[in-house]
């Protein structure tokens, strides 16, 4: 039998203007996990999708068990083996895990559903790799982690030797990440073959056997990552040493600007979301709120920037209360916002580039006279921002922003609301989606903006984030700040503890 | 500019396919008729107004002169995300509102009569539109059965307010014909279109309106692509929470936008009731006026762009006219609006297909591609140039695609 299941030797391909993969070689081994490294614009995804039989390549060939095959479109793909859980999982909501599992490969007798055995199976797949689902909870109602257990299900479920896993962590907590891992591991020692495309270092550090860097469509090497270190694979990503940890003074705290007293928000069935939650950020500080996915992070920045009631209790910037002001009035008044959910809140996708970058202050004087907008206006700011955040797209200003890569729709959210000139900055997982470089850029910026003397909320779910910016770290745990943490003397084991609500400070 | 060109004229290719398949469709229905005649039937179709001369000519521009109202009035509509089936009422109460002026309101002094009488029923259309909007904005009903309710409320109440006023003209069913002085002006186009017969210059039934039309089409174009109000109203259309985080007011936009879809449809009814000659009175039907559903189809020909309306507007009203001379080849009337209907519907919904296909297609492309990673692949028809080529994912839950 072969060494390597599947091959792919030799892959380009162009597209108009820009070659995205050269002369690509990456050979995935039976049973290993193999690690798909490199930055936003690399080319991982082109390969994948030229794997997965969305792409045609322009030239070389691709192997499974040694012999050429054709991947002409997903189904190919299926039929050799290969599956994949996107990033954004492909569900019907309403459905259950059992009903999205078997959808589109359902057995049937005379035309009704047998379900009974396709639950047996799934059951038992289940619990050979340690999944754990509930077959019949509805896919809205479980966890955003038991949501992508189901999706591996699915490629279990039709029988795929090969796994492909876009950035699966990113949108994890903590702990389920390193259950994904053990997962991971498992499959892989149960013969499946996992490719794991991912940016972030630690993790193919801690579960990948091999991995493959890619930078700027070029194969730069595959390594065994045992014997290769975390720098020395991020040099091989970026091109250069780069430092992590950024360069940050101690923090020195003003004015409060922003207070938050006694807050409460109401949730779903009757729960509150948020209850009673009091903190101040001030002048030239970051504070951060730690906590894993779904404490409450996300109603509290909410009834903050006003897309959300507030129940009881008070928020003031500056003094001026705004408790329950218009949104509109929070933003001119100096409330500056990262949202979380970049597509839904954002950014108007439809929307070109320079349309965008003034969504907070196109109604401002220097945007529009007498209600007209002012084009020249609008496109210098645009290109002023590009320029200054390196906000890459194919057309400029004029680039349709559905049409941008994540990670450059998420430069120009943070261009746009640095640029406001903000009292105090709600930053909502920043980074989310960002390969390493940008990361750093947006992580340096928030630091200079503290500088400056502004007041700083970062909501993040990344450990490393929170110990890297953090002045003060509060945690919440079930709507409630259960800790305050001074942000140089807090470890992650700490943190970590107070996340899981197993300590609680008695305040 | 030149990238901007050249993209209008890809959608306006995009129209054009679908006008040739409505046409294929209606030299189906001209086959089965009568087969002897179905080429010349299309070429009459084809020729439109001009089987009457320039005097047809100009009875296309009148033709041409409501629809192309209510399309922009359902055009409007769609770029700020909301689907008004409601024209037809605010047709209805606009052309109502405009008589009861021209009728009564004779203490006006001359030209401001009609101005009046045209501004009031542009106000009676703007209160109809704008109810849908409050129930849409305050209560989240669905404006597609709020306004198709006062479709039915509006033909049904006219007609009632008609029978019971003074309005009434029972001998003819209609109501009494407006005050000279509130009829639209010919503003010198009967100077224009008309045919001589004999001595007597036959004038065709164009006046003003279509100039009014067309005004309107160019302010609403200005409105949408160069106001700050037009860009708050299309980013609501596009992304009702990025819109509110962003600070605007999406209940003042849904309102505000109904308003102004009914005040365009109000206006296509005072355009077509204080027009001379076959205009002047509302006759008592039981039916819901075809010109606000006709400005569906106009609005989908046009692409819902205000300037590709007057052009599909105009598409639409040539063909029902030419449409009308297919009697003199022995085709049935019935079958003669069969005819015009397949033709303008199926032009219209074959644009619609097309979108929903491509949208299905991109959808599916998306769900893979993109998903599959975010970094580096170009969906289809973007063209990177060095910079990071890339494919963002469609994101269903939140954006909300202009409907329908």
């Amino acid at each position: 039998m072969n060494e390597y299941i599947i091959e792919m030797v030799g892959i380009t391909k162009d597209f108009p203007g820009i070659r995205a993969n050269d002369n690509i070689t990456l050979r995935l081994k039976r049973g290993e996990i193999h690690a798909l490294l490199g930055e936003n614009g690399a080319g991982k995804s082109t390969l994948m999708s030229i794997l997965f039989g969305l792409y045609r390549p322009d030239a070389g060939q691709i192997l499974k068990d040694g012999r050429p095959v054709e991947v002409r479109d997903p189904n190919d793909a299926n039929a050799l083996g290969i599956g994949m859980v996107h990033q954004h999982f492909k569900l019907v909501h309403n459905f259950t895990a059992l009903e999205n599992i078997v959808l589109g490969v359902e057995t049937t007798r005379n035309g009704a559903l047998r379900m009974d055995q396709a639950r047996t199976q799934v059951m038992a797949l289940s619990e050979k790799y340690g999944l754990m689902i509930d077959p019949d909870a509805q896919i809205q109602d479980i966890t955003v982690g038991m949501q992508q257990r189901v999706e591996i299900l699915k490629m279990l479920y039709r029988e795929n030797e090969i796994l492909i896993f876009d950035e699966p962590t990113a949108v994890l907590t903590p702990q389920e990440i390193d259950e994904l891992m053990d997962i991971m591991r498992g499959l892989a020692h149960e013969g499946k073959s996992i490719l794991f495309i991912n940016h972030k270092l630690a993790e193919i550090k801690q579960v990948a056997d091999r991995c493959t860097v890619l930078r700027k469509g070029v194969l730069v090497g595959t390594v065994d990552v045992a014997d290769t270190s975390v720098e020395d694979m991020a040099e091989m990503m970026v091109g250069r040493k780069i430092s992590f940890g950024i360069d940050k003074q101690a923090a020195d705290p003003g004015d409060v600007v922003l207070s938050v007293k006694g807050l409460s928000v109401a949730g779903r069935h009757d729960k509150r979301a948020v209850s009673d939650v009091s903190f101040d950020v001030r002048r030239g500080e970051i504070v951060c709120i730690a906590g894993i996915d779904g404490n409450g992070q996300s109603e509290l920045v909410y009834a903050l920037t006003g897309l959300m009631p507030v129940e009881s209790g008070q928020i003031t910037l500056n003094g001026a209360d705004i408790t329950h002001a218009l949104i509109r009035k929070r933003n001119d008044a100096g409330l500056s916002h990262i949202p979380e959910d970049r597509h839904r809140y954002g950014l108007v996708l439809d929307y070109d580039l320079q349309q965008n970058l003034v969504l907070k202050k196109y109604h401002h004087e220097e945007m529009q006279h007498r209600s007209f907008i002012r084009v020249g206006s609008v496109r210098a700011h645009a290109e002023r921002l590009i320029r200054q955040f390196d906000i890459r797209s194919a057309q400029g200003p004029d680039t349709i922003v559905r049409s941008m890569s994540g990670g450059n729709q998420q430069k120009a959210i943070v261009a746009r609301e640095i640029d406001t000139d903000p009292e105090a900055l709600i930053a909502v997982q920043p980074t989310r989606g960002l390969d390493v470089g940008a990361m750093i850029y947006v992580h340096e910026q928030l630091v200079r903006v503290r500088d400056q003397g502004k007041a700083i909320l970062l909501i993040s779910l990344e450990l490393d984030e929170v110990f890297q910016l953090a002045d003060r770290i509060l945690v919440i745990y079930e709507g409630r700040i259960v800790a305050e943490l001074d942000g140089k003397q807090a470890t992650a084991q700490e943190l970590g503890l107070y996340m899981a609500g197993s300590r609680k400070e008695t305040a | 500019m030149i990238e901007r060109v050249r993209k209008s004229l890809s959608s306006a290719s995009a129209s054009l396919i679908a006008i040739l398949a409505g046409l294929l469709a209606g030299f189906v229905i001209l086959l089965a008729s009568n087969p002897s005649s179905a080429l010349a039937g299309l070429a009459t179709v084809l020729k439109g107004g001009w089987n009457g001369g320039i005097k047809g000519v100009g009875q296309m521009l009148y033709y041409a002169t409501p629809i192309i109202m209510t399309g922009l009035s359902v055009g409007f509509a769609f770029k700020t995300g909301m689907f008004n089936i409601g024209a037809s009422g605010q047709l209805m109460v606009g052309g109502l509102i405009s008589i009861y002026v021209g009728a009564t309101w004779t203490f006006l002094p001359g030209h401001l009569h009609w101005i009046v009488a045209l501004l009031m029923g542009m106000l009676g259309g703007m209160c109809w539109g704008m109810i849908v909007g409050i129930f849409k904005a305050l209560l989240n009903v669905n404006e597609v059965i709020t306004a198709i309710m006062l479709n039915y409320i509006g033909m049904y109440g006219v007609n009632y307010v008609i029978k019971n006023s003074h309005l009434y003209n029972q001998l003819r069913n209609h109501t009494v014909d407006v005050a000279a002085s509130a009829v639209i002006p010919k503003a010198g186009l009967d100077n224009i279109f008309y045919m001589m017969k004999g001595v007597y210059k036959d004038a065709s039934s164009v006046n003003a309106g279509i100039l009014i039309a067309i005004l309107c089409a160019v302010l609403i174009y200005i409105l949408l692509s160069k106001t700050t109000f037009g860009y708050e109203l299309k980013a609501c259309g596009f992304n009702r929470d990025a819109s509110r985080y962003a600070g605007i007011s999406e209940k003042k936009a849904i309102i505000t936008s109904m308003a102004i879809a009914g005040a365009l449809s109000g206006i296509a009814g005072a355009l077509m009731y204080l027009a001379p000659s076959s205009g002047m009175h509302i006759d008592v039907e039981e039916i819901l006026a075809p010109q606000g559903f006709n400005g569906i189809a106009v609005a989908l020909l046009g692409l819902s762009n205000p300037i590709g309306i007057i052009f599909s507007g105009l598409f639409v009203a040539h063909i029902s006219v030419g449409g009308s001379y297919l009697q003199s080849l022995k085709y049935m009337k019935e079958v003669v609006d069969i005819i015009i209907g397949l033709i303008i519907y199926f032009s219209a919904f074959s644009l619609l297909v097309r979108d929903v296909m491509k949208r299905i297609a991109g959808k599916r492309r998306a769900a893979q591609v993109v998903q599959v990673h975010r970094e580096g692949i170009p969906p289809v028809e973007v063209i990177p140039d060095g910079a990071a080529p890339d494919a963002a994912p469609r994101d269903d839950t939140g954006q909300k695609e202009a409907q329908p």
